[in-house]
């Protein structure tokens, strides 16, 4: 029974897995394997396992295993069919409690955020957030290999390196889209656990009468191939009409830095950077955009950056693959009529 | 009496945040130190309701004692009563020995003073970790509402209260019974400006200061570094990443800039991505 075990939180609502569960088991299976040396040494397994609760979702635990977990713990109850906080940190905790994970992964999306936090503090353990580096390292004092949970702190100024040293599960909330998504191998085997579900609906203190779904200007910019930021360069709200007809042109969405958010030009969905989202989109477009560590952090993992600033010191240029000097007001007018011309060209 | 309760926090502005471009090291000399956004909302909420039901609102704070700026800042929100949990004991407080103290002090005020509703902001900007609010509620054994942006009904004979929560795919509609605690975004209420006699009260407040030495007993094992299981093992400064090319528009005009642009997207194998739009 005993093994180094590796967890990652399965999310999944209404039957749909968010894929940062995925990137998480690729993650962990990294970390697995940088333990694999010490564990043999010691005669311990080393496991990738995922967590998964639900009702009905026993097809996401065999995905699950095919991007990487040996074990799936499957809770499967009516109570857990919708995501409420009480009965889904409770269920862990049991599970948890049986099988003592070292290392225990959540998504840090709004609904891995509001559950950590609460797992956490219930097994009485640490819990780092948003981290962008995870590896299995030396500590001095300790006697096997430990998560060092880096994140960036102060706004992405600094990076901060976060042990947890005498308690476990050592565990750590990361954003989607911060790692990669693992290959997805259709014979890979593992096995699926079923797991005794104590909660019930009294004990669930929580009733959801409804859900609303959003009409308009929401968005999700985290797993668009192209996005086209803004940023306070635009000058005014109407702005964005432009930055928004740009991202129609090449098929993508629209982002907005940190500035223009707070101002109200943009809701809070569009925000890139440490306190909006983390993304990685194949083109990312930023106009009018300073730099701000703080959106840098978010936003520099892109494959391909297109910066437009008229200040030609602006930050951004760091980052970005090809730094535009100029007016967006001239320089994206332009490039939408090219696109437009090539696209036709083509056509 | 409808109580509300609220956690603030004081934090750096960190939208003023600079690094020394010599010394590489972070700027904390003239960064304004503001009462946490969300938390103000959050506040602003709690004070919407103490009117609509005529109520009060007790506002907690955990830090030095140069916090008590915020405190004040709260009563001037229309806040009844600020306690101030301050004490070095309790420094170096990671999110889980921080959550062990608020839930002492929040269950010490419960005790004398039934709390209906506990307030949080969504997270604190300077650590944005959004893990005391449900840490709290754990150790309290309540219920809890992250990212509230809509609180619909407060029914204090049904005990129960109804809120919308914003996830990243819909809202929930939620109906909790009392005390609830959520946590919420800034859309949950506007800041408005002080009325004249909060902004004098606030003027003369003290707000209470309570330590290790009471009137809340903490164990010492669960407050300050010793009750934080993670330590900041390392620091250091984010790798630069490298930098591409750089081109004027002005100078070599904006027709070339974009040839050169597209260029370089073809380079990179993205150039039938950047072309993906509809026509």
């Amino acid at each position: 029974m005993t093994a180094r075990r590796f967890w990652v939180f399965i999310e999944q609502e209404q039957g749909k897995v968010h894929p940062v569960s995925w990137e998480l088991l690729g993650v962990a299976r990294n970390l697995a394997s940088q333990v694999q040396e010490e564990a043999e040494a010691a005669g311990v397994e080393v496991l990738v396992e995922g967590v998964l609760l639900g009702h009905n979702v026993r097809g996401i635990a065999e995905e699950a295993i095919k991007y990487g977990a040996d074990h799936v713990y499957l809770m499967d109850d009516p109570v857990l069919e919708h995501y409420r906080n009480c009965p889904y940190y409770q269920s862990i905790v049991a599970v948890a409690g049986k099988y003592q994970p070292e290392v225990f992964l959540i998504g840090a999306t709004t609904l891995g955020r509001d559950l950590a936090g609460a797992v956490a503090t219930s097994l009485g353990t640490g819990l780092t957030a948003d981290c962008t580096q995870l590896e299995m390292g030396t500590v001095k004092g300790a006697n096997q290999l430990l998560l060092l949970a880096t994140r960036p702190a102060f706004g992405g100024n600094i990076m901060a390196t976060i042990v947890c040293r005498h308690h476990q599960p050592q565990m750590s909330s990361v954003r989607p889209r911060v790692f990669p998504t693992p290959a997805y191998d259709p014979d890979a085997e593992g096995k699926i656990i079923p797991e005794d579900v104590d909660a019930t609906e009294e004990g669930a203190r929580a009733c959801i009468l409804e859900f609303i779904h959003a009409k308009e200007d929401t968005v999700d910019i985290e797993y668009s191939d192209v996005i086209v930021a803004g940023g306070r360069g635009l000058g005014s709200p109407e702005g964005f009409e432009l930055i928004k007809s740009l991202a129609h042109a090449m098929g993508g969405v629209v982002g907005a830095s940190r500035p223009c958010v707070d101002a109200g030009w943009i809701s809070s969905s569009h925000q890139v950077g440490q306190s909006g989202k983390t993304v990685r989109p194949k083109v990312y477009v930023a106009a009018g955009v300073s730099g701000a560590l703080q959106h840098k952090v978010g936003m520099q993992g892109s494959d391909f950056i297109i910066a437009i600033n008229t200040d030609p010191n602006a930050p951004i240029f760091e980052v970005a693959d090809v730094g535009i000097v100029g007016d967006l007001y001239e320089v994206i007018p332009a490039m939408i009529a090219e696109i437009n011309a090539r696209k036709e060209a083509s056509a | 009496m409808f109580h509300a309760l609220v956690a603030v926090k004081q934090v750096p502005d960190t939208t003023n945040i600079r690094i020394d471009p010599d010394t590489g090291n972070l700027v904390r000399e003239g960064v304004p130190a503001i009462m946490n956004p969300y938390d103000a909302h959050a506040l602003a909420a709690a004070v919407e309701w103490k009117h609509k039901l005529n109520g009060k609102v007790t506002v907690v704070s955990m830090g030095p004692p140069s916090f008590t700026v915020t405190i004040r800042e709260a009563i001037e929100m229309g806040a009844d009563r600020g306690i101030l949990v301050s004490s070095r004991k309790l420094a170096g407080a990671d999110t889980l020995a921080t959550s062990y103290v608020l839930a002492e002090v929040i269950k010490a005020i419960h005790a004398e003073d039934p709390i209906d509703l506990i307030f949080f902001g969504k997270q604190a900007i300077d650590g944005d970790t959004a893990q005391v609010g449900p840490g709290v509620a754990v150790r309290m054994d309540l219920p809890i509402v992250t990212y509230a942006v809509n609180i619909r009904a407060v029914d204090l004979d049904d005990d129960t209260v109804v809120i919308e929560r914003r996830t990243e795919r819909w809202t929930e509609v939620m109906e909790t019974p009392l005390p609830t605690l959520l946590t919420c975004e800034k859309e949950i209420a506007e800041i408005p400006f002080a009325p004249l006699p909060d902004l004098i009260k606030s003027l003369k407040y003290e707000p209470e200061v309570w330590t290790e030495a009471g009137p809340v007993e903490f164990d010492v094992n669960q407050i300050g570094v010793k009750g934080s299981p993670t330590i900041v093992y390392k620091m250091g400064t984010p790798p630069l990443p490298e930098a591409g090319e750089k081109i004027n528009a002005r100078e070599i005009g904006v027709q070339a800039a974009l040839d050169f642009t597209f260029g370089k997207a073809e380079e990179a194998g993205v150039l039938s991505t950047m072309l993906g739009g509809a026509e």
